[in-house]
């Protein structure tokens, strides 16, 4: 638990020092809070409309989860299709990377005339943002599998499901879980465009529809989402490593062997 | 005494085994292909084993001794030649032990695949981990062995397939002297209570002369049978003994003469 604070210590000592300097900063020169709140009036906004933020920030955070989750859904079955049946690489593959030069919000509205202003064109465009890293990490890491290690099951007469259950799929774990952390990141920002780019009939339209509506009159309250969305980006990187300690803790000893 | 007793019942069932467990290679041809070159990694290769009988094999490094054993095992085909083998099951020069699963569940890897339960093949395993000095590592994980545990893992998992045709290449490389001393009279020891048809590639010629019926040496790269030295000797055998000795001396020169061309 000790050592556990400890490894925190270093960024929370950026941290303070970041703030500080801001901070610093914005009362030496003077600056405007329309312009570059500081941080105490950042956190002060963050007290006093806590409960905007909140309601606001839990429909933010229900649409990563959910945009994260079917994203790795979609993912991971495309990539094992793709790994499993050499005809559906050459055929969905190229199709996958076009995929990503299609213009996201454009999608996003078009699906709310399809779908209504519901939830599901924003999941939507989420999963679109977060599969790809998914996808093409997996495939990777299923296609890098050690030959060697397929022939030894081989010889143990394993079936090809059974090599897949036992050789490949746990190898290309640590891929699949290093691409969900790059899904994660950008699905943060993936769940900023979709509600800025899709109309909502919510009470509350998320945290990125919020910050982008505050931003000019209510620069502090901009601040205080956007720091509440900093922190949940992190909170999630950091749950990842926990699940990935215990779904591949192989992986964790491999990295933490001393060079 | 009880190994000469050992070794007639050995040559008695291994008589009544008959060739259904044993292999053949008749003028085998193997080639990779490098991008323009080709490599010739076997050519005209011809060899053959009864069924349980332990056939050493020695030659230069790169001539080909892998190859060889994956042919048998179905895991390359021929480009030349024809290979013929009872059911036969590798354990690789590198142990490839899965880091997803413990020492125990690596070693009974073939009986889960065959589809027994979790506990029963790790129960199967565990008898042979007391045998073989790993009592108590059964749930470590491969990272946590050293490299000669993780090389008797792998043996433990070879034999747990079950099948006639062991092809073992460089079984015992990575273990300390004692160790490999130990390991080669248990193997001895266990060929004798079950024989099965071992195919034994070693860099170690007294190795081969201690455990083998026969010794083919292996020309330099392309590979080919020089010759194949009956060992003749009886078991138990020790390294010390004039006819190991002698017979050593024999392989090695045959082995030099080789690489001399
Ligand atoms: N998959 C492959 N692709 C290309 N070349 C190969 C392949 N496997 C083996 N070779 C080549 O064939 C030759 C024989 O290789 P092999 O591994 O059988 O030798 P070896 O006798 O087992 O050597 P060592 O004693 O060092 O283990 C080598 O020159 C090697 O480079
Ligand atoms: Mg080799």
């Amino acid at each position: 638990m000790r050592a556990r604070a400890l490894a925190l210590a270093p960024a929370a000592l950026t941290v303070v020092l970041l703030l500080g300097a801001w901070e610093a900063y914005v009362q030496i020169a003077g600056v405007e809070e329309a312009v570059l709140p500081a941080p105490h009036a950042v956190a002060s906004t963050l007290w006093s409309d806590r409960s905007l933020i909140a309601h606001n920030f839990a429909v933010t955070a229900e649409e990563v989860v959910l945009g994260l989750a079917l994203a790795l859904a979609g993912g991971l079955a495309l990539a094992v299709t793709v790994h499993l049946l050499p005809w559906a690489r050459r055929a969905v593959y190229p199709l996958l990377v076009g995929s990503q030069a299609v213009p996201v919000p454009v999608i996003g509205v078009l699906l709310v005339f399809w779908w209504g202003f519901g939830l599901l064109p924003k999941l939507a465009v989420i999963a679109l943002i977060c599969f790809f890293p998914v996808v093409v990490t997996t495939v990777d890491g299923l296609a890098a599998v050690d030959p060697e290690q397929r022939k030894l099951l081989r010889t143990l007469d394993a079936s090809r499901w059974q090599a897949f259950r036992l050789g490949e799929l746990p190898a290309a774990l640590p891929a699949a879980l290093s691409g969900t952390r790059i899904a994660l990141a950008v699905g943060v920002i993936g769940a900023f465009i979709a509600e800025t780019t899709t109309p909502t009939s919510g009470a509350y339209p998320g945290l990125g529809r919020e910050i982008l509506s505050d931003v000019n009159f209510q620069t502090s309250r901009a601040y205080a989402g956007t720091a509440v969305l900093f922190a949940f980006a992190i909170a999630c990187f950091y749950a990842l490593a926990l699940v990935e300690r215990r779904v591949a803790p192989w992986s964790i000893q491999r990295r933490e062997e001393p060079r | 005494m009880v190994g000469t007793e050992l070794q007639s019942r050995r040559v008695a069932r291994a008589q009544s085994a008959g060739d259904t467990d044993g292999l053949a290679l008749r003028d085998v041809r193997r080639v990779f292909v490098h991008g323009r070159t080709e490599l010739v990694a076997l050519d005209g290769l011809t060899l053959a084993a009864r069924g349980g009988e332990v056939l050493a094999v020695v030659g230069p490094s790169g001539c080909g001794k892998s190859t060889l054993l994956e042919l048998v095992c179905g895991l390359q085909r021929p480009d030349g030649g024809s290979v013929r083998s009872a059911p036969a099951v590798l354990m690789p020069q590198r142990d490839l032990l899965l880091p997803w699963l413990s020492a125990v569940e690596n070693a009974s890897l073939a009986l889960r695949i065959a589809g027994r339960s979790r506990s029963a093949a790790s129960t199967s395993a565990s008898a042979l981990f007391e045998e073989l000095g790993l009592d108590g590592f059964q749930d470590a994980r491969p990272h946590e062995l050293s490299g000669g545990m993780r090389q008797r893992v792998a043996f433990v998992r070879t034999l747990l397939a079950g099948k006639p045709v062991l092809c073992l290449d460089e079984p015992f490389g990575a273990l300390d002297a004692i160790t490999r001393a130990e390991m080669q009279d248990w193997l001895a020891g266990a060929l004798a209570r079950e024989p099965r048809t071992v195919l034994l590639v070693t860099h170690d010629v007294e190795e081969a002369v201690l455990l083998a019926d026969r010794v083919a040496i292996l020309s330099p790269r392309p590979g080919r049978v020089l010759d194949v030295l009956a060992t003749e000797i009886p078991r138990p055998r020790t390294r010390t003994d004039p006819a190991v000795v002698g017979l050593r001396e024999r392989a090695l020169r045959a082995l030099a003469d080789g690489a001399r061309g």
